[in-house]
Parts: structure tokens; C-alpha cells; sequence
């Protein structure tokens, strides 16, 4: 439709000999809220600190609805952006805070007026506006930093993890109000979370990034049931990740060996007998109530259950099936989770077993990649003190 | 609640510390009220007379003013060089910064007569004659370090997204400076200026080697009136000194505070 509001071409970034940011080429459609989604040190905020001219690329071009910004200061970038601490100047009162901006916009003082009062009713903060930054509480300071950003009518609106300061109800609730105020200023928005929960609910898209490449573009329904990587498969939800081979079949119709069990796989790539593949299979992808299961259009196993994990709504069980390794799966609880030592029938739809080709994953023991849970996944590569570097 | 032997001997001995510290400067003050010309304790009356004295001595009266303005063009001057200076070794990567701001400071590690000498013998090798000027560029000297502390670690405590914030809504970088950074590092500013004044207005041995011959200031005026006699006069203008050192300190902390709340 129209030309894209962010495009980054070949984006590159080095400290010295340390890596931040591999290659990144994508575009941010106008008016989407797209998120930048991985663990520390994976260069998403580098990335975001570069579109918003705090850094600048060692290669490649940034463009902003089709202008080359590389060598326009951040000044005059015309973007919003909402720090992680808020970063409220403690001096000023909330009004001056949200006029900041306008007033290096050649805006009247009626002007000022109107739009600051305009921006503070859309954040629910019109009586604050004498109070200072220290007065307000973590959701309000929030909602100022939302203010002040979005009164410039910026082209492109950076989040820089603003939630992550909050505490968990109150982070429910800014979600959803955060997506509200982007659906109704319908800016462009850029996200960055290391929080799946928070990708998932408000993208538009989710860029899943680690080692400073985007590892996976697409719509959060895709990225989570469809991940094209190990990577992703790890950090999204809690995967069993497989080191296996073909055994044989046809597209729609794989077997694979895998964990010392053969799979059926729907996937509908092309792979040759004996090709080593990575098999992953979600946790949350297990059924339990086998009375469903229709003929054998899946993998059924018998496994007793070792550990108990309860959840609250869910519970994360390590089963140990008749043969083979060690798998996780979670399920839904209503009042109490299933007992260690019970003995389970569970099914994983053929539609739900993914291969991917093998990538590292026969460098690990099949048994520690069915155990590698996402805090795992986030206890990532050295790159993190480069990164740190370069935000501090 | 603690009344052991030790605890009584701790309390003792910090009230004789006390005693030591403060009775010769608590005796001068009171001394100045003195209306005896040899007088000692005990006093006979109490009156202003060395104070009259002092209001009416021409020398004494030049030396305060001296000093006073001294101090003050010491104290803006180093802070618009030590501000400077900070923002540049905390806020921007160069070549050498190590060096800079090792040297920056260094004055504080130089004993004050070295420091005398070579600045005055520099100044005697470039044949620039001993002048008001050049007292002042030794007091900036001295004083600046003092600044450059202060205010670099009050920028070190500063988070860097207040200014990335300011720059990111439209201001360009000198207006981010004076709408967000020098508000926000004003206290240490404002206390950095209060370190370089008094410095400056007790400061005697470097003035000793600097100052040119017509020029006295408090410090060096009652030196030299020391050398000929003890006259009362001296009391009362120790006693003046100590409430402008004292007091100076105070209304800037004051100041800094209603300043912090914006």
C-alpha cells in the first residue's frame, strides 16, 4: 500500500571486536506494532537505540518513511520515545514534562496547552497535571512517559521494555492500555520486550531476535506454533527440541526417529531418507485425554510421570515414557494436577511434530535439548557485555 | 543506656577532642568583644570596638574586598571550566581523556608552595609580571579540581536517558544542557562554586607567592599585621572570616535544596 515507515538495509553493528548486531534487513509497516522479542544480549535494543539515532550503524542504512536518517540527529529524527526507567525530568512538573517536545515545534502556547490536556486525557491522567514526577506512582510515571512521546505526533514510537519496571498486575494492565492508545493514535510502534507473553499479546508482528539476527519475522500465531528455528521453538512457550533422522515417508507423512521413538510428522517440506532433522515438539502441545483420539493419526505413547510442576492454571510435568527419553509437557489443571508416579496415555497430533533441519542441535545430548527451558535459552551468548556497553 | 567505663571514656575523650578543636576559635570570637587594647580573660565589658576599628581601617577594609571578589570570580570561573570540563570527560570518548583527567586534578596532589613557585616562575620565564590577574588564574588552578569532582561524580550518578529523552523530543544539544542537564546537576554545580570560594578566600600560602605588592587579601593582611604586633583588630576579622566560611556553605546547601525540588 504506502512505502514502509521503518526500513533497515543490511544494519550492522560492532563494539570494537564484539559483535552486537549480525545483519538486519526488514521493514515496519505504517501504522503496525511490531516487537522485538529475545534475551539480553541479542541486540534488540541496540537495534532500537540505532533507528533512534542514540546509535549509529557501522553498515548499512536506516530509512524512515523512505528518508535516509543515518546522518540525521536524533533531534531531529521526529520519533517518541518511552525509556525503560520512564527517564521523567525530575524538575518539571507533568504538564511541562508532555509540553516538552512541543515546544520546539513552534506550537502557541494554546496549542501547547490543547494538546498536552489532549495527550494526559488519553493516558487518564488529567488531574496530575501539577504534580511532580517523584509524586506519582510506577503506572503513572508511565503513562506521562506515554504522554510526552505521542504529543509530537512522532512518526514511529519506541518502547524500550517500558513495562518490564512495572509489577505484574499493574504490567496485565498497562498491556492492554498501551495497545489501546497505539490502536487510537495508530502510530507506528516498536517494541522490546524479552517478555513472550507481552510479544505475544500486543504485536502486530514479532521479530524474535538472538546473537543480533532476527531469527524469525512473522504474526505471533505463526512464531509461536510455527517456529522456523531452534531457537525460537525454545524461547517461545516450553519446546521439546530433538536431535533425530528420517526414517522415511513423504511430505504430510514423515517418520523420524527421534528420542529413542519414532515420530509422525505432518511437515509438508521435502527431506531425504536418513537426513538428520530437528524434532520439535511443544509441551503445551500434548493431549491427555486420549478417549479423543481417533484412530492412529498421531504419536501415542504410555509414560509415567516423574516431576510435578503446578502452575496454577496449568501444570509442567517431565514424563518418562515406556522407551525413549525424557519429554515435558504441560497441561491444562482444574483443581488438582496429576500425581508423580501416575501412569499417563498422551497424544501429539502428527500436524504438531516439527522438523527443522538440524542446525547445533546434534551438538547437544538429545536429552539436554529436551530439557532446555527458555531460562536456559536466556542464559545466552558473551555478546551481553557488549551490549551492555553500548546501552550504558 | 550504655554507661560502662569504656562507653564514659569514648564520651570523654570526644568532648576533649571537641574542646581542642573548637576553644581557641571559640576564644577569638569571644576575645573580639573584647574592649581591652592587651586584653585575656577574664574580660572587662563587652563591646564593638575592634569591629569599629576594623570598618574604619582602609587597609583591612580593601583586603576583605579583595578577597570577596577574589573568591566570587574564582568560584564562576571554575565552575564554568569545571562543568565544561566534566561534561566532556563524562559524556564523550577522546584520545588521551585518562591524561586530562588525571591532570585536572592533579593540583590537589601538588603541595601548594610547589605549586607557588612554578607558576610563578613559569609566568617569570614568559616575563609576564606578578598581577591581579594572574592570582586569580593561580586560585582557578587550585580551586578547579574541587569543581571537577563534584560535578563529575554528580554526572556519573546522572542517567544518560534524561538527556537522550530531551534530544529525542527536539531540543538539540546545548538547549538539552540548559533545560535538562545543568538543572538536574545544579546542586553539585552550586556546591562545587561554595568548594572554590572558600578555598580561595583562606587561602594563603599560594597568594603569598602570586599576589603583586599592592595587592593584600584577608588572609595575607593578617599575616602581615601579625608580624608588627597582636592587635584585637585581628580577632575581630578571624571572627568575620569564620562566619562568612560558615555561613557560605549553609545558605548554598539551602539553596541546593530548594533548587533539588525544582
Amino acid at each position: 500500500m504506502s512505502e514502509a515507515a521503518v526500513e533497515l538495509r543490511g544494519i550492522h553493528k560492532r563494539y570494537g571486536d564484539v559483535v552486537a548486531v549480525e545483519t538486519i534487513d526488514m521493514a515496519v509497516q505504517s501504522g503496525e506494532f511490531l516487537t522485538f522479542l529475545g534475551p539480553s544480549g541479542c541486540g534488540k535494543t541496540t537495534t532500537l537505540r540505532m533507528i533512534a539515532g542514540l546509535e549509529s550503524p557501522s553498515a548499512g542504512d536506516i530509512l524512515i518513511k523512505g528518508r535516509r536518517v543515518n546522518d540525521v540527529p536524533i533531534h531531529k529524527r521526529n520519533l517518541g520515545i518511552v525509556f525503560q526507567n520512564y527517564a521523567l525530568f525530575p524538575h518539571r512538573s507533568v504538564y511541562d514534562n508532555v509540553a516538552f517536545g512541543l515546544r520546539y515545534r513552534k506550537c502557541s502556547k494554546d496549542e501547547i496547552r490543547t494538546r498536552v490536556r489532549e495527550a494526559l486525557r488519553l493516558v487518564q491522567l488529567e488531574a496530575m497535571e501539577e504534580r511532580y514526577p517523584a509524586a506519582l506512582s510506577g503506572g503513572q510515571q508511565q503513562r506521562v512517559a506515554l504522554a510526552r512521546a505521542i504529543v509530537i505526533n512522532p512518526d514511529l514510537l519506541l518502547l524500550d521494555e517500558p513495562l518490564s519496571a512495572l509489577d505484574a498486575n499493574l504490567r496485565e494492565d498497562m498491556r492492554l492500555e498501551l495497545k489501546r492508545i497505539q490502536r487510537e493514535t495508530a502510530i507506528t510502534t516498536l517494541f522490546i520486550t524479552h517478555d513472550q507473553s507481552e510479544a505475544l499479546a500486543m504485536s502486530d508482528r514479532i521479530a524474535v531476535m538472538s546473537n543480533g539476527r532476527v531469527e524469525q519475522l512473522d504474526t505471533p500465531q505463526v512464531v509461536y506454533n510455527r517456529p522456523t528455528s531452534r531457537f525460537c521453538a525454545n524461547f517461545l512457550g516450553n519446546a521439546n527440541v530433538m536431535g533425530g533422522r528420517v526414517v522415511g515417508g513423504e511430505p504430510g507423512a514423515w517418520r523420524v526417529d527421534a528420542g529413542g521413538r519414532e515420530w509422525l510428522s505432518a511437515s509438508t517440506d521435502t527431506w531425504r531418507q536418513g537426513e538428520s532433522v530437528a524434532v520439535i515438539v511443544r509441551a503445551e502441545h500434548f493431549q491427555l485425554d486420549v478417549s479423543s483420539v481417533d484412530g492412529e493419526v498421531g504419536n501415542a505413547l504410555q509414560a509415567r510421570i516423574e516431576t510435578v510442576d503446578y502452575l496454577g492454571m496449568s501444570a509442567r510435568y517431565i514424563i518418562r515414557p515406556e522407551q525413549g527419553e525424557t519429554l515435558e509437557l504441560i497441561h491444562g489443571v482444574h483443581h488438582q494436577p496429576l500425581q508423580a508416579g501416575t501412569w499417563v496415555r498422551v497424544w501429539m497430533p502428527a500436524d504438531d511434530v516439527i522438523l527443522l533441519p538440524p542446525g547445533d542441535v546434534t551438538a547437544l545430548a538429545p536429552n539436554d535439548a529436551a530439557r532446555l527451558s527458555p531460562e536456559d535459552a536466556t542464559r545466552l551468548p558473551p555478546e551481553d557485555a557488549a551490549v551492555g556497553k553500548g546501552a550504558s | 543506656m550504655n554507661d560502662g567505663l569504656g562507653w564514659r571514656l569514648i564520651r570523654l575523650s570526644t568532648i576533649a577532642v571537641y574542646l581542642f578543636m573548637f576553644l581557641p576559635i571559640v576564644a577569638v570570637v569571644v576575645l573580639s568583644f573584647n574592649p581591652q587594647q592587651f586584653g585575656g580573660f577574664p574580660m572587662e565589658g563587652v563591646s564593638l570596638r575592634w569591629y569599629r576599628e576594623l570598618a574604619e581601617n582602609q587597609a583591612i577594609r580593601s583586603a576583605l574586598s579583595t578577597s570577596l571578589w577574589l573568591g566570587l570570580q574564582t568560584a564562576i570561573i571554575s565552575s564554568v571550566i569545571g562543568v565544561l570540563a566534566s561534561l566532556a570527560l563524562m559524556r564523550f570518548h577522546f584520545r588521551g581523556k585518562q591524561w586530562i583527567s588525571t591532570l585536572l586534578v592533579s593540583p590537589i596532589l601538588i603541595p601548594e608552595v610547589v605549586l607557588g613557585v612554578a607558576l610563578l616562575l613559569f609566568l617569570r620565564w614568559l616575563s609576564v609580571p606578578r598581577s591581579y590577574a594572574l592570582l586569580l588564574l593561580g586560585h582557578v588552578l587550585i580551586t578547579l579540581p574541587f569543581v571537577v569532582l563534584v560535578v563529575q561524580a554528580r554526572l556519573a550518578g546522572l542517567r544518560r536517558d534524561y538527556e537522550e529523552a530531551a534530544r529525542s523530543l527536539g531540543a538539540n544539544p546545548v538547549q538539552t544542557f540548559f533545560t535538562v542537564t545543568l538543572p538536574l546537576i545544579m546542586p553539585a554545580v552550586l556546591a562545587g562554586m561554595v568548594f572554590a570560594f572558600t578555598i580561595s578566600f583562606d587561602d594563603i600560602t599560594a597568594t603569598l607567592f602570586w599576589k603583586s605588592a599592592g595587592t593584600e587579601t584577608v588572609p595575607t593582611q593578617i599575616f602581615a599585621m601579625l608580624r608588627n604586633s597582636i592587635s584585637p583588630e585581628i580577632n575581630a576579622l578571624g571572627s568575620l572570616m569564620i562566619v562568612i566560611t560558615i555561613s557560605l556553605p549553609l545558605i548554598a546547601g539551602a539553596l541546593a535544596r530548594r533548587f533539588a525540588r525544582g
